[in-house]
Protein backbone atom coordinates (compact mmCIF):
# COMPACT_ATOMS: atom_id res chain seq x y z
CA UNK A 1 0.00 0.00 0.00
CA UNK A 2 1.42 3.37 -1.02
CA UNK A 3 0.84 6.16 1.42
CA UNK A 4 -0.05 9.40 -0.28
CA UNK A 5 1.64 12.61 0.76
CA UNK A 6 -1.75 14.01 1.76
CA UNK A 7 -2.61 11.10 4.08
CA UNK A 8 0.84 11.39 5.57
CA UNK A 9 0.44 15.08 6.29
CA UNK A 10 -2.98 14.48 7.82
CA UNK A 11 -1.64 11.76 10.11
CA UNK A 12 1.37 13.84 11.12
CA UNK A 13 -0.96 16.75 11.92
CA UNK A 14 -3.20 14.66 14.16
CA UNK A 15 -0.17 13.25 16.02
CA UNK A 16 1.22 16.77 16.41
CA UNK A 17 -2.12 17.97 17.79
CA UNK A 18 -2.09 15.18 20.37
CA UNK A 19 0.97 16.87 21.80
CA UNK A 20 -0.29 20.47 21.41
CA UNK A 21 2.58 21.04 18.95
CA UNK A 22 4.96 21.31 21.88
CA UNK A 23 8.62 21.42 20.85
CA UNK A 24 9.57 19.58 24.03
CA UNK A 25 7.56 16.57 22.87
CA UNK A 26 9.60 16.11 19.70
CA UNK A 27 10.84 12.62 20.57
CA UNK A 28 7.34 11.40 21.52
CA UNK A 29 5.93 12.81 18.30
CA UNK A 30 8.58 11.07 16.22
CA UNK A 31 7.98 7.85 18.15
CA UNK A 32 4.28 7.97 17.30
CA UNK A 33 5.06 8.52 13.63
CA UNK A 34 7.58 5.69 13.70
CA UNK A 35 4.95 3.42 15.31
CA UNK A 36 2.43 4.36 12.64
CA UNK A 37 4.60 3.81 9.56
CA UNK A 38 7.45 1.70 10.93
CA UNK A 39 9.78 4.47 9.81
CA UNK A 40 9.95 8.25 9.57
CA UNK A 41 8.89 9.33 6.10
CA UNK A 42 10.74 12.42 4.91
CA UNK A 43 7.52 14.39 4.40
CA UNK A 44 6.51 13.69 8.00
CA UNK A 45 9.85 14.93 9.34
CA UNK A 46 9.46 18.13 7.31
CA UNK A 47 5.86 18.54 8.55
CA UNK A 48 6.96 18.10 12.18
CA UNK A 49 9.69 20.71 11.78
CA UNK A 50 7.27 23.23 10.28
CA UNK A 51 4.50 22.60 12.80
CA UNK A 52 6.84 22.89 15.79
CA UNK A 53 8.70 25.87 14.36
CA UNK A 54 11.95 23.98 14.91
CA UNK A 55 14.68 24.03 12.26
CA UNK A 56 14.58 20.97 10.02
CA UNK A 57 18.26 20.34 10.71
CA UNK A 58 17.57 19.97 14.42
CA UNK A 59 14.62 17.62 13.94
CA UNK A 60 16.81 15.61 11.57
CA UNK A 61 19.57 15.49 14.20
CA UNK A 62 17.19 13.96 16.71
CA UNK A 63 15.73 11.55 14.13
CA UNK A 64 19.20 10.25 13.27
CA UNK A 65 20.47 10.16 16.86
CA UNK A 66 18.17 7.47 18.23
CA UNK A 67 18.40 3.92 17.00
CA UNK A 68 14.66 3.53 17.56
CA UNK A 69 14.06 5.79 14.57
CA UNK A 70 14.58 4.77 10.99
CA UNK A 71 14.53 7.10 8.02
CA UNK A 72 14.31 4.18 5.60
CA UNK A 73 11.14 2.10 5.25
CA UNK A 74 11.31 -0.99 7.42
CA UNK A 75 9.93 -4.47 6.88
CA UNK A 76 6.63 -5.76 8.27
CA UNK A 77 8.56 -8.27 10.36
CA UNK A 78 11.64 -7.49 12.40
CA UNK A 79 14.19 -10.28 12.75
CA UNK A 80 16.73 -9.96 15.55
CA UNK A 81 19.59 -12.44 15.56
CA UNK A 82 21.32 -12.66 18.90
CA UNK A 83 25.10 -12.46 18.60
CA UNK A 84 25.82 -12.47 22.34
CA UNK A 85 28.71 -14.60 23.59
CA UNK A 86 26.64 -17.71 24.34
CA UNK A 87 24.80 -17.62 21.01
CA UNK A 88 28.02 -16.76 19.23
CA UNK A 89 29.88 -19.86 20.43
CA UNK A 90 26.89 -21.98 19.46
CA UNK A 91 27.03 -20.78 15.87
CA UNK A 92 24.85 -17.66 15.75
CA UNK A 93 27.03 -16.20 13.00
CA UNK A 94 26.20 -19.16 10.75
CA UNK A 95 22.49 -18.73 11.52
CA UNK A 96 22.77 -15.06 10.63
CA UNK A 97 24.52 -15.90 7.39
CA UNK A 98 21.82 -18.45 6.55
CA UNK A 99 19.13 -15.80 7.03
CA UNK A 100 21.13 -13.31 4.99
CA UNK A 101 21.35 -15.85 2.17
CA UNK A 102 17.70 -16.81 2.44
CA UNK A 103 16.49 -13.20 2.31
CA UNK A 104 19.29 -12.00 0.05
CA UNK A 105 20.01 -9.01 2.31
CA UNK A 106 22.81 -8.06 4.68
CA UNK A 107 22.32 -7.42 8.37
CA UNK A 108 20.56 -4.10 9.24
CA UNK A 109 18.87 -4.06 5.82
CA UNK A 110 15.29 -4.53 4.64
CA UNK A 111 14.11 -6.85 1.89
CA UNK A 112 12.91 -5.25 -1.34
CA UNK A 113 9.32 -6.46 -0.77
CA UNK A 114 9.39 -4.78 2.70
CA UNK A 115 8.63 -8.12 4.32
CA UNK A 116 11.62 -8.45 6.65
CA UNK A 117 14.13 -6.17 8.34
CA UNK A 118 17.19 -8.03 9.62
CA UNK A 119 19.11 -6.82 12.64
CA UNK A 120 21.50 -8.22 15.19
CA UNK A 121 21.47 -7.78 18.95
CA UNK A 122 24.15 -8.47 21.56
CA UNK A 123 22.42 -10.76 24.06
CA UNK A 124 18.75 -10.94 24.94
CA UNK A 125 19.29 -12.74 28.24
CA UNK A 126 18.03 -16.11 27.01
CA UNK A 127 21.47 -17.68 26.67
CA UNK A 128 20.25 -21.19 27.59
CA UNK A 129 18.18 -21.20 24.41
CA UNK A 130 21.00 -20.04 22.12
CA UNK A 131 21.47 -19.52 19.29
CA UNK A 132 18.32 -17.48 19.44
CA UNK A 133 16.41 -15.61 16.75
CA UNK A 134 13.62 -13.20 17.65
CA UNK A 135 10.98 -12.39 15.06
CA UNK A 136 8.44 -9.71 16.00
CA UNK A 137 9.16 -10.31 19.67
CA UNK A 138 8.70 -14.07 19.44
CA UNK A 139 11.69 -16.11 20.59
CA UNK A 140 12.90 -19.03 18.52
CA UNK A 141 15.58 -20.91 20.45
CA UNK A 142 18.16 -23.50 19.45
CA UNK A 143 18.20 -22.24 15.90
CA UNK A 144 20.05 -24.14 13.24
CA UNK A 145 20.89 -23.11 9.71
CA UNK A 146 18.64 -25.83 8.27
CA UNK A 147 15.66 -24.57 10.33
CA UNK A 148 15.90 -21.02 8.95
CA UNK A 149 13.94 -21.55 5.75
CA UNK A 150 10.97 -23.24 7.46
CA UNK A 151 10.91 -20.56 10.15
CA UNK A 152 10.81 -17.67 7.68
CA UNK A 153 8.05 -19.34 5.66
CA UNK A 154 5.69 -18.89 8.63
CA UNK A 155 5.63 -15.15 7.99
CA UNK A 156 3.74 -13.40 5.25
CA UNK B 1 35.55 41.02 39.99
CA UNK B 2 37.36 37.94 41.23
CA UNK B 3 41.05 37.28 41.71
CA UNK B 4 42.58 34.02 40.57
CA UNK B 5 45.99 32.77 39.64
CA UNK B 6 46.98 31.27 36.31
CA UNK B 7 50.40 29.64 36.21
CA UNK B 8 51.27 31.49 39.39
CA UNK B 9 50.28 34.88 38.00
CA UNK B 10 47.60 36.82 39.89
CA UNK B 11 44.92 38.07 37.52
CA UNK B 12 41.66 39.95 37.93
CA UNK B 13 38.64 38.75 36.04
CA UNK B 14 35.00 39.51 35.48
CA UNK B 15 32.72 37.12 37.33
CA UNK B 16 31.15 34.61 34.95
CA UNK B 17 34.07 34.68 32.50
CA UNK B 18 35.63 31.33 31.66
CA UNK B 19 39.23 30.37 32.41
CA UNK B 20 40.07 30.35 28.70
CA UNK B 21 38.73 33.87 28.14
CA UNK B 22 40.61 35.23 31.13
CA UNK B 23 43.81 33.46 30.08
CA UNK B 24 43.60 34.90 26.57
CA UNK B 25 42.89 38.40 27.92
CA UNK B 26 46.11 38.07 29.91
CA UNK B 27 48.17 36.72 27.04
CA UNK B 28 48.42 33.23 28.51
CA UNK B 29 48.20 30.73 25.69
CA UNK B 30 45.88 27.73 25.92
CA UNK B 31 45.37 25.82 22.66
CA UNK B 32 41.77 25.30 21.54
CA UNK B 33 40.01 24.46 18.30
CA UNK B 34 36.30 24.51 19.12
CA UNK B 35 36.32 27.90 20.86
CA UNK B 36 35.20 31.08 19.16
CA UNK B 37 34.32 34.29 20.96
CA UNK B 38 31.19 34.82 18.86
CA UNK B 39 29.48 31.56 19.84
CA UNK B 40 28.72 29.89 23.14
CA UNK B 41 31.47 27.58 24.42
CA UNK B 42 30.89 23.93 23.77
CA UNK B 43 33.81 21.87 25.13
CA UNK B 44 34.12 19.58 22.15
CA UNK B 45 37.81 19.51 21.23
CA UNK B 46 39.19 19.07 24.78
CA UNK B 47 42.46 20.73 23.79
CA UNK B 48 41.95 23.50 26.32
CA UNK B 49 42.06 21.18 29.35
CA UNK B 50 43.84 22.78 32.32
CA UNK B 51 44.47 21.71 35.87
CA UNK B 52 42.70 23.46 38.71
CA UNK B 53 43.08 23.07 42.45
CA UNK B 54 39.78 22.51 44.21
CA UNK B 55 39.22 21.14 47.72
CA UNK B 56 42.88 20.23 48.02
CA UNK B 57 42.66 18.01 44.93
CA UNK B 58 43.78 18.81 41.46
CA UNK B 59 41.54 18.04 38.57
CA UNK B 60 41.41 18.57 34.83
CA UNK B 61 38.68 20.76 33.42
CA UNK B 62 37.90 22.19 29.99
CA UNK B 63 38.95 25.82 30.44
CA UNK B 64 36.54 27.05 27.77
CA UNK B 65 33.59 25.97 29.93
CA UNK B 66 34.85 26.49 33.48
CA UNK B 67 33.80 29.80 35.04
CA UNK B 68 36.42 31.58 37.11
CA UNK B 69 35.94 31.87 40.85
CA UNK B 70 37.65 33.71 43.71
CA UNK B 71 40.97 32.16 44.70
CA UNK B 72 40.99 29.62 41.87
CA UNK B 73 44.46 28.28 41.07
CA UNK B 74 44.88 27.29 37.45
CA UNK B 75 47.88 25.60 35.88
CA UNK B 76 48.08 25.37 32.12
CA UNK B 77 51.39 23.59 31.74
CA UNK B 78 51.73 20.76 34.24
CA UNK B 79 52.93 17.35 33.12
CA UNK B 80 49.39 15.99 33.39
CA UNK B 81 47.97 18.76 31.22
CA UNK B 82 50.71 18.36 28.63
CA UNK B 83 50.29 14.58 28.47
CA UNK B 84 46.55 15.00 28.01
CA UNK B 85 47.01 17.59 25.33
CA UNK B 86 49.46 15.36 23.47
CA UNK B 87 47.08 12.42 23.57
CA UNK B 88 44.24 14.54 22.18
CA UNK B 89 46.56 15.88 19.48
CA UNK B 90 47.56 12.32 18.54
CA UNK B 91 43.92 11.36 18.21
CA UNK B 92 43.14 14.44 16.12
CA UNK B 93 46.20 13.82 13.96
CA UNK B 94 45.05 10.25 13.35
CA UNK B 95 41.60 11.44 12.38
CA UNK B 96 42.74 14.24 10.07
CA UNK B 97 46.32 13.43 9.00
CA UNK B 98 46.09 15.74 5.96
CA UNK B 99 44.98 18.85 7.81
CA UNK B 100 47.67 21.51 7.88
CA UNK B 101 46.12 23.25 10.86
CA UNK B 102 46.19 20.02 12.87
CA UNK B 103 49.75 19.26 11.76
CA UNK B 104 50.96 22.70 12.81
CA UNK B 105 49.17 22.59 16.14
CA UNK B 106 50.51 19.09 16.76
CA UNK B 107 54.08 20.30 16.17
CA UNK B 108 53.47 23.15 18.56
CA UNK B 109 52.58 20.78 21.39
CA UNK B 110 55.43 18.44 20.50
CA UNK B 111 53.55 15.75 18.61
CA UNK B 112 54.99 14.73 15.25
CA UNK B 113 53.51 11.27 14.81
CA UNK B 114 50.52 9.36 16.03
CA UNK B 115 50.35 5.78 17.30
CA UNK B 116 46.75 5.45 16.17
CA UNK B 117 45.36 4.10 12.92
CA UNK B 118 45.12 6.85 10.31
CA UNK B 119 41.77 7.93 8.93
CA UNK B 120 41.14 10.39 6.12
CA UNK B 121 38.58 12.71 7.69
CA UNK B 122 38.72 16.46 7.36
CA UNK B 123 36.15 17.43 9.98
CA UNK B 124 36.97 17.26 13.71
CA UNK B 125 33.29 17.52 14.75
CA UNK B 126 33.87 20.60 16.89
CA UNK B 127 30.44 21.87 15.90
CA UNK B 128 31.59 25.46 15.34
CA UNK B 129 29.91 25.62 11.91
CA UNK B 130 26.66 24.27 13.34
CA UNK B 131 26.75 26.70 16.25
CA UNK B 132 27.61 29.69 14.06
CA UNK B 133 24.80 28.79 11.67
CA UNK B 134 22.36 28.70 14.57
CA UNK B 135 23.61 31.43 16.90
CA UNK B 136 25.18 33.99 14.57
CA UNK B 137 23.35 33.55 11.27
CA UNK B 138 20.13 32.22 12.79
CA UNK B 139 19.11 29.79 10.07
CA UNK B 140 20.28 26.38 11.39
CA UNK B 141 20.80 24.94 7.94
CA UNK B 142 23.24 22.27 9.09
CA UNK B 143 23.52 20.11 12.18
CA UNK B 144 25.43 17.20 13.65
CA UNK B 145 23.67 14.00 12.60
CA UNK B 146 23.89 10.35 13.65
CA UNK B 147 25.94 9.43 16.67
CA UNK B 148 29.07 7.74 17.88
CA UNK B 149 31.55 6.88 15.14
CA UNK B 150 28.96 7.83 12.51
CA UNK B 151 28.58 11.39 13.75
CA UNK B 152 29.03 13.99 11.02
CA UNK B 153 28.11 17.49 10.02
CA UNK B 154 25.32 17.35 7.45
CA UNK B 155 22.27 19.07 6.09
CA UNK B 156 18.88 17.38 6.51
CA UNK B 157 18.74 14.27 4.27
CA UNK B 158 22.16 15.27 2.88
CA UNK B 159 20.41 17.54 0.37
CA UNK B 160 21.14 21.16 -0.46
CA UNK B 161 19.42 22.76 2.54
CA UNK B 162 16.45 25.08 1.91
CA UNK B 163 17.38 27.08 5.00
CA UNK B 164 20.94 27.81 3.83
CA UNK B 165 21.53 31.37 2.59
CA UNK B 166 25.03 30.71 1.30
CA UNK B 167 26.66 33.23 3.63
CA UNK B 168 29.72 31.05 4.14
CA UNK B 169 29.94 31.61 7.90
CA UNK B 170 30.53 27.88 8.32
CA UNK B 171 33.50 27.95 5.96
CA UNK B 172 34.85 31.09 7.62
CA UNK B 173 34.61 29.76 11.18
CA UNK B 174 35.83 26.19 10.53
CA UNK B 175 39.06 25.95 12.56
CA UNK B 176 40.57 23.27 10.31
CA UNK B 177 39.37 24.67 6.95
CA UNK B 178 37.34 21.56 6.23
CA UNK B 179 34.47 23.48 4.64
CA UNK B 180 35.46 24.90 1.27
CA UNK B 181 33.91 27.93 -0.37
CA UNK B 182 34.64 29.37 -3.79
CA UNK B 183 33.12 32.18 -5.87
CA UNK B 184 33.53 31.70 -9.61
CA UNK B 185 31.68 34.01 -12.00
CA UNK B 186 28.08 34.25 -10.86
CA UNK B 187 28.16 31.13 -8.67
CA UNK B 188 29.29 30.46 -5.12
CA UNK B 189 30.08 26.84 -4.31
CA UNK B 190 30.21 25.51 -0.76
CA UNK B 191 31.63 22.03 -0.24
CA UNK B 192 30.96 20.28 3.06
CA UNK B 193 33.44 17.67 4.30
CA UNK B 194 30.81 14.99 3.91
CA UNK B 195 31.07 12.44 1.07
CA UNK B 196 27.28 11.98 1.11
CA UNK B 197 26.67 15.64 0.31
CA UNK B 198 26.96 17.22 -3.10
CA UNK B 199 28.47 20.66 -3.60
CA UNK B 200 25.94 23.38 -2.74
CA UNK B 201 25.64 26.17 -5.30
CA UNK B 202 24.33 29.69 -4.91
CA UNK B 203 23.65 32.34 -7.48
CA UNK B 204 25.50 35.58 -6.76
CA UNK B 205 23.97 39.01 -7.17
CA UNK B 206 25.37 41.38 -9.77
CA UNK B 207 25.96 45.00 -8.82
CA UNK B 208 23.91 47.32 -11.06
CA UNK B 209 26.70 49.89 -11.21
CA UNK B 210 30.05 48.09 -11.45
CA UNK B 211 28.71 44.71 -12.60
CA UNK B 212 30.66 42.77 -10.00
CA UNK B 213 29.10 39.68 -8.46
CA UNK B 214 29.30 40.48 -4.78
CA UNK B 215 27.05 38.31 -2.55
CA UNK B 216 24.64 35.38 -2.75
CA UNK B 217 21.11 36.44 -3.69
CA UNK B 218 19.62 34.33 -0.91
CA UNK B 219 21.81 35.94 1.71
CA UNK B 220 20.80 39.42 0.57
CA UNK B 221 17.12 38.46 0.57
CA UNK B 222 17.55 37.10 4.09
CA UNK B 223 19.30 40.24 5.36
CA UNK B 224 16.68 42.47 3.74
CA UNK B 225 13.92 40.44 5.36
CA UNK B 226 15.28 40.37 8.92
CA UNK B 227 16.41 44.00 8.79
CA UNK B 228 13.14 45.18 7.25
CA UNK B 229 14.88 46.73 4.24
CA UNK B 230 13.53 47.05 0.72
CA UNK B 231 14.84 44.30 -1.57
CA UNK B 232 16.28 46.95 -3.93
CA UNK B 233 18.68 48.05 -1.17
CA UNK B 234 21.18 45.49 -2.37
CA UNK B 235 20.97 46.14 -6.11
CA UNK B 236 24.19 48.08 -5.75
CA UNK B 237 27.27 46.71 -4.01
CA UNK B 238 28.74 48.52 -0.96
CA UNK B 239 31.69 49.82 -3.01
CA UNK B 240 29.38 51.65 -5.42
CA UNK B 241 26.79 52.73 -2.86
CA UNK B 242 28.45 55.95 -1.53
Amino acid sequence: MRITAKQLKQKAKSILDNYQRDQGMLVSILQDIQAEYNYLPKEAVVEVSQALGAPLSQVYSVATFFKAFSLEPRGRHLINVCLGTACHVRGAVRVLEAIERELDIKSSRTTKDLKFTLETVNCVGACALGPIVIIDGEYHGQMKTDKVKALLENYT
Amino acid sequence: MVTLSIDGREVQAEEGATILEVARDNNIYIPALCYHEEVAPYGACRLCMVEIAANGREKLVASCLYPVEEGLRVKTNTERVINNRRMIMELLLARCPDSEVIQDLAKQVGVDKTPFKLEDKQCILCGLCVRACEEVVGVSAISLVNRGVNRQVASPFYEAPDACIGCGSCAYICPVNAIKMEDIGDTRTITMPNPKMKKIEFKLKKCKVCGKYWAPERQLEYIARIAGLAPETFDVCPDCRQ
